[in-house]
Formats: C-alpha cells, sequence, structure tokens
C-alpha cells in the first residue's frame, strides 16, 4: 500500500497558539438515517464510539465520531484502519439508504494547542461562529466558514482544538491560522 | 447583519455562512400549465417593507434549506422552520402577530 503523506509535511506553527498539521488520519464520511438500529451497529463496530447527540462529538483514543447533519456524521480513527472499517460499514448498512466514504486523503487536519482563551480567539479571528465557551463547550463541532473556506471544529479540551478542511486548501489555511496566532497579535478579548 | 438560527442543528449562523434561496413558499408551475401561472411562478416576487418569508441553506453547515420569516426594515428574525411545509406554522405566524398586529404577506395573515 502507499505511504499516507500529509498536505504540508506536519508543518507547525509557534505563536499565541500551536498550530500543527496532524498526521494522516483516517476519516469516513457516513450518511444515512443516524436513528436506524443498523447506523448505530455499524458505528459502533467501526470507532467503538456510539452516535453522538447534536453537534457534538464523542471521543476515545485516537478514534472520533462527529455530527456533521442530522443525516452525516464522520468517524475519525487511524489512517490505515479506514478502509477495512468502510468495508465493514457498507456491508452492515447493505439493507438501508445510506452512503460510506473514505474521505481521508481529501481532508487535512490542524491541531491547535495552547490557552483557552488565545485558542478561541485564533479561531475568532477567522470564523463568524460564536466562540465564547458557553456557546462552543467541549465536545461540540461547529461547521462554520473561516476566512473563505468551509471548515469545521471542536474543542477536544481546554487546552486543544481540532479541525478539519478541504484538503486542496490546506495551505491557505495554515496561512490564516499562522498569522492569527501570529505573537502580538493578542487581542484579549476572551480572557 | 442576520443570524439565523437552523431549526435543523439549531446552530445560530452568521449570514456569511448561509446561501440565500429567494422568495419562500413558491408553488411551482412547469409543463401544462398557462402562461399567466408560468410567467407568475419565474418573475413575480414580493418585494415588501415589513414582514417577508425566505427561503435559506445552511451552506457552510449541516447543508440543509430552511425557511426563515423576517422584517425586511428592521431585520428583526420572527423564526426559521424546516423547508418541508407549504405555509408557516402557526408558531411563526403568531410571533409574527405579536410584532406586528394584522400583517399579511400573499395568501398569509
Ligand atoms: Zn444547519
Amino acid at each position: 500500500m502507499s505511504e499516507p503523506v500529509n498536505a504540508l509535511g506536519g508543518a507547525r506553527f509557534d505563536g499565541i497558539v500551536q498550530v500543527t498539521e496532524v498526521a494522516p488520519q483516517g476519516m469516513i464520511t457516513v450518511r444515512g438515517d443516524l436513528g436506524a438500529g443498523a447506523m448505530e451497529k455499524a458505528v459502533m463496530k467501526a470507532a467503538g464510539l456510539p452516535i453522538p447527540a447534536k453537534t457534538s462529538v464523542v471521543m476515545k483514543g485516537d478514534h472520533a465520531v462527529l455530527w456533521m447533519s442530522p443525516d452525516e456524521l464522520m468517524v475519525v480513527l487511524p489512517h490505515g484502519d479506514a478502509p477495512a472499517a468502510v468495508a465493514a460499514m457498507t456491508a452492515a448498512l447493505k439493507s438501508e439508504h445510506a452512503l460510506v466514504v473514505d474521505v481521508s486523503d481529501a481532508r487535512a487536519v490542524f491541531a491547535l494547542e495552547g490557552e483557552g482563551p488565545a485558542l478561541r480567539e485564533t479561531l475568532a479571528k477567522l470564523s463568524p461562529a460564536d466562540m465564547r465557551s458557553a456557546a462552543l463547550p467541549v465536545g461540540v463541532v461547529r461547521r462554520t466558514r473561516l476566512a473563505q473556506v468551509p471548515a469545521a471544529f471542536w474543542f477536544a479540551n481546554d487546552t486543544e482544538a481540532r479541525l478539519i478542511c478541504f484538503r486542496s486548501v490546506a495551505s491557505y489555511v495554515f496561512g490564516i491560522l499562522s498569522h492569527a496566532a501570529t505573537p502580538g497579535s493578542e487581542v484579549g478579548h476572551f480572557s | 447583519m442576520l443570524i439565523l438560527t437552523c431549526p435543523y442543528c439549531g446552530v445560530a449562523c452568521d449570514e456569511t455562512e448561509l446561501s440565500p434561496g429567494g422568495e419562500a413558499h413558491l408553488k411551482r408551475f412547469g409543463p401544462g400549465s398557462s402562461d399567466e401561472e408560468f410567467e407568475t411562478y419565474l418573475f413575480h416576487r414580493e418585494n415588501p417593507k415589513g414582514v417577508h418569508f425566505e427561503r435559506w441553506r445552511h451552506a457552510y453547515g449541516c447543508g440543509k434549506w430552511f425557511h426563515a420569516a423576517r422584517h425586511t426594515m428592521t431585520l428583526e428574525v420572527f423564526g426559521t422552520y424546516p423547508a418541508q411545509v407549504y405555509e408557516p406554522p402557526e408558531d411563526i405566524k403568531a410571533a409574527i402577530t405579536a410584532k406586528v398586529p394584522g400583517w399579511s404577506w400573499r395568501d398569509f395573515s
């Protein structure tokens, strides 16, 4: 099998937050009736996690399941596990009106690490989303716009946010995140 | 700037996260309809100073189409509701009536 390669070779920027391109992740888009029993079983089998509540993410180790829309989930898992998980989920959802697609190589993932207020400020500079912790607590996924491109992000904990964007705009997103995290650009809105 | 809450995912969306879809509750007239019906369907639109009903799509989020009832002059949003209806639900109409007594829009009031 070919070696998975990062869009930006694992780029990193150290500013008021650390922006790091995460090593290749397995990402599977699943669409269908999220309330169906077969769906719950398929997701549990692939990720070992239940279906998340509306707008939430459930995480365990290097696995996560993100609620993307009323009929869409994203399953995050180790890159090498994705093909087998797609095959297993496709088989488990055979009798459902559902779709399972490996999008691992079509997305880029960034980790943002730092103090909570700085993290929220960095994202708030780029997105119209309400970044207050009451509006976007840990464990809630926000699909939104980051400057000119779509992105989804969530707080894994108080000091780390994860962000997914299309791989084709990885360089643009890394650039704007680094710019928003430039030392000296602190606004202090959330502190 | 408009903030509309997507009725599907509950996210308070900024206007720039949404795609506008024009006037709501249009009835399509296609093949077999009269020229007048087709003209009305294709071209005739409301342009009110006041209560208005629109379609929006949560383009940068869940991707779903929904309806919004708002005031074109004050920019007040009376509410949003799912796309799978032919007319505004009663609670939306009541919310409008509370703010704009005697309102009407096309066949609705
Ligand atoms: Zn939505």
